[in-house]
């Protein structure tokens, strides 16, 4: 099993397109690091205009955990599309190419292979956060440093630095949970498809898709909006809470577990039975 | 000793479509065996089948005699497959082609078998280039070092020579040749070629429709008695007028105004053709169309009109 995974892992990384998540996530990062560095006093200003009335802020407001939230919010979006990028073609690459009939023709488990497959697809998703989280930290310190951070919900909330570490990392734990969701769901689409675009273009139009739908027609989707992973995708600001505690996640972790299952055991069953016409 | 294939009333059906139907064939150690049909006679579906790709809809394979559907990681060790056209992970160099699939059947001192198996298909060269540069040709031939890279005792080769120029589909002719006789591997190796079987196979079967219709000795097979022989001569009118009342004149099938047609034996094809002379018939060409080539081309045709 080690091998397998360290095989596809060395499949991964020796195509380019697994490179252009990482590429597209150092831009982004650092071109939104730099604008704010640049322009975010008039940003910031605009912003806290109407409170600057009531209240007088001292310190460093833009700081590396201020900018570090804006980069969280920034790319809910994007990261799914670098994680599909790859996880939508662990197996339609393969039927794409011709290449299940070199390797299903050999004394190889299809089980192992679909956990394997996924597991590569997995820490491909894992590094592409961490490389989010160290590229954010890093930029931050250097450009930044650390500070106090002003939080602006339904309410206004300032929350020490010295509270922000634990924060910050559940944040980022609880969307590489989301983002496990959406790599499971490509790797679905996947399991379906043989050809990447389908699986890549599926995972995004189905999440696009679901959140116009739920935002456009949230009174009609009403009763099953609780039932949809993606009502759940930007609940890591729940942990920013001044009053946070664990029930209140709770439920959207365990929508993102069931779909994580739901969608790999149902590519487990699909792929074991699968006639490889490709 | 137990055939190393046998296939017992396979059948694999798409809906309404049988693309395999009742198909039964053995295949014993040692045989370069034939698997011969026209395009979509559902050669590839029964080799898919026959290495675990598609699930048949019924029947049986037993590969060394252990049943495919219980025993597949024991049997598929032993069996080497290059199924249609050569796919590789085109990225990569031949060498990690074959080190992830060496791998992944647990070959043993995979460096040097890897050296081994490229040296012998003439890609040791080659062994670092990356795979999107390789002829068609040269991916064949990296697709028949995968097949061996594991030591099997057979190897599964469909349609190898598609696609490959004349040069090309010798070499691979004689690639299968030398393993038959070298390596003492056996061999199942489809076609829609007769010529190419005629020339490779000891054994072989005719599939069409998913049906085996012929099976047996190639040399038996195809020097069967029973054959078409064309004339070419100058006038066919001449030919006909000297028959009648002749031993040949129940051997003759129809003419065409330069053309004579004559179902004989092999030996009868002197004695037709002396006759001819002594009776002052010009002779330009004698054509001799075996039953079983007459069968298959009948069949191709069928093929190409449908």
């Amino acid at each position: 099993m080690r091998q397998l995974i360290s095989i596809e892992l060395y499949k991964i990384f020796s195509k380019p397109r697994t490179y252009i998540g990482f590429g597209a996530i150092f831009v982004i990062i650092s071109a939104i690091e730099i604008g704010i560095k640049i322009k975010g006093d008039d940003m910031f200003a605009m912003i806290l205009q109407n409170l600057s009335d009531r209240f007088i802020f001292e310190g460093k407001l833009i700081n590396m955990y201020g900018v570090g939230y804006v980069i969280l919010n920034t790319l809910w979006i994007h990261v799914p599309i670098l994680v599909a990028l790859v996880t939508g073609d662990l197996l339609a690459g393969e039927a794409n190419s011709g290449t299940f009939r070199i390797i299903l023709t050999r004394p190889v488990s299809r089980v192992k292979l679909i956990i394997s497959k996924f597991l590569a697809g997995w820490l491909y998703t894992f590094l592409l956060i961490v490389f989010m989280i160290f590229l954010s930290a890093v930029w931050g310190w250097i450009l930044f440093g650390p500070g106090d951070m002003l939080v602006m919900t339904t309410k206004v909330s300032i929350i020490g630095s010295d509270d922000l570490i634990w924060r910050f990392g559940c944040a980022y734990m609880y969307g590489f949970l989301c983002m496990t969701t959406v790599a499971t769901m490509s790797y679905f689409l996947s399991a379906l498809s043989d050809n990447s675009i389908g699986p890549i273009i599926g995972t995004i139009a189905l999440i696009i898709g679901i959140t116009v739908i739920s935002t456009v027609g949230a009174s009609l989707l009403k009763p099953v909006l609780p039932y949809f992973f993606t009502t759940y995708l930007t609940s890591w600001q729940k942990f920013f809470n001044t009053e946070f505690t664990f029930s209140m996640i709770s439920h959207d972790i365990l929508i993102q577990f069931i779909y994580i299952l739901a969608f790999f055991f149902i590519t487990l069953f699909y792929f074991r039975k699968k006639d490889i016409l490709s | 000793m137990a055939p190393y294939i046998e296939i017992k009333n396979l059948s694999k059906h798409y809906g309404d479509l049988k693309a395999v139907d009742g198909l039964s064939m053995q295949v014993m150690p040692g045989d370069i065996y034939g698997f011969l049909g026209p395009n979509g006679s559902g050669k590839s579906t029964t080799i898919r089948m026959l290495l675990s790709l598609i699930r048949p809809t019924s029947g049986q394979i037993l590969l060394f005699g252990h049943d495919l559907a219980v025993d597949r990681y024991q049997t598929l060790g032993r069996v080497g497959a290059l199924i249609e056209k050569p796919d590789f992970y085109n990225y990569l160099s031949a060498r990690k082609n074959l080190e992830i699939l060496g791998k992944l059947s647990k070959v043993r001192n995979l460096n040097s078998r890897i050296d081994e198996v490229l040296d012998m298909v003439g890609l040791l060269p080659r062994a670092k280039s990356v795979v999107r540069t390789f002829s068609l040709g040269m991916k064949q031939r990296l697709g028949i070092a995968q097949a061996l890279l594991h030591k099997p005792d057979l190897i599964i080769l469909d349609e190898p020579t598609n696609g490959l120029d004349p040069q090309g589909q010798k070499e691979i002719r004689d690639l299968v040749k030398s393993l038959s006789q070298e390596s003492n591997i056996t061999i199942l190796i489809s076609s829609h070629i007769l010529f190419e079987i005629e020339q490779i196979a000891n054994r072989m079967v005719i599939i069409n429709k998913g049906k085996a219709l012929v099976e047996g000795n190639v040399h038996d097979l195809i020097n069967g008695d029973d054959r078409q022989v064309t004339y070419i001569v100058d006038n066919s009118d001449s030919v006909r007028s000297i028959l009648p009342g002749s031993a040949w004149e129940p051997k003759f099938q129809k003419s065409s105004p330069d053309r004579v047609w004559f179902r004989i034996t092999k030996e009868e094809i002197p004695m037709l053709t002396a006759y001819l002379i002594e009776k002052g018939i010009r002779i330009y060409a004698i054509e001799p169309v075996r039953s079983l080539e007459d069968f298959f081309l009948q069949l191709t045709e069928n093929e190409t009109i449908n």
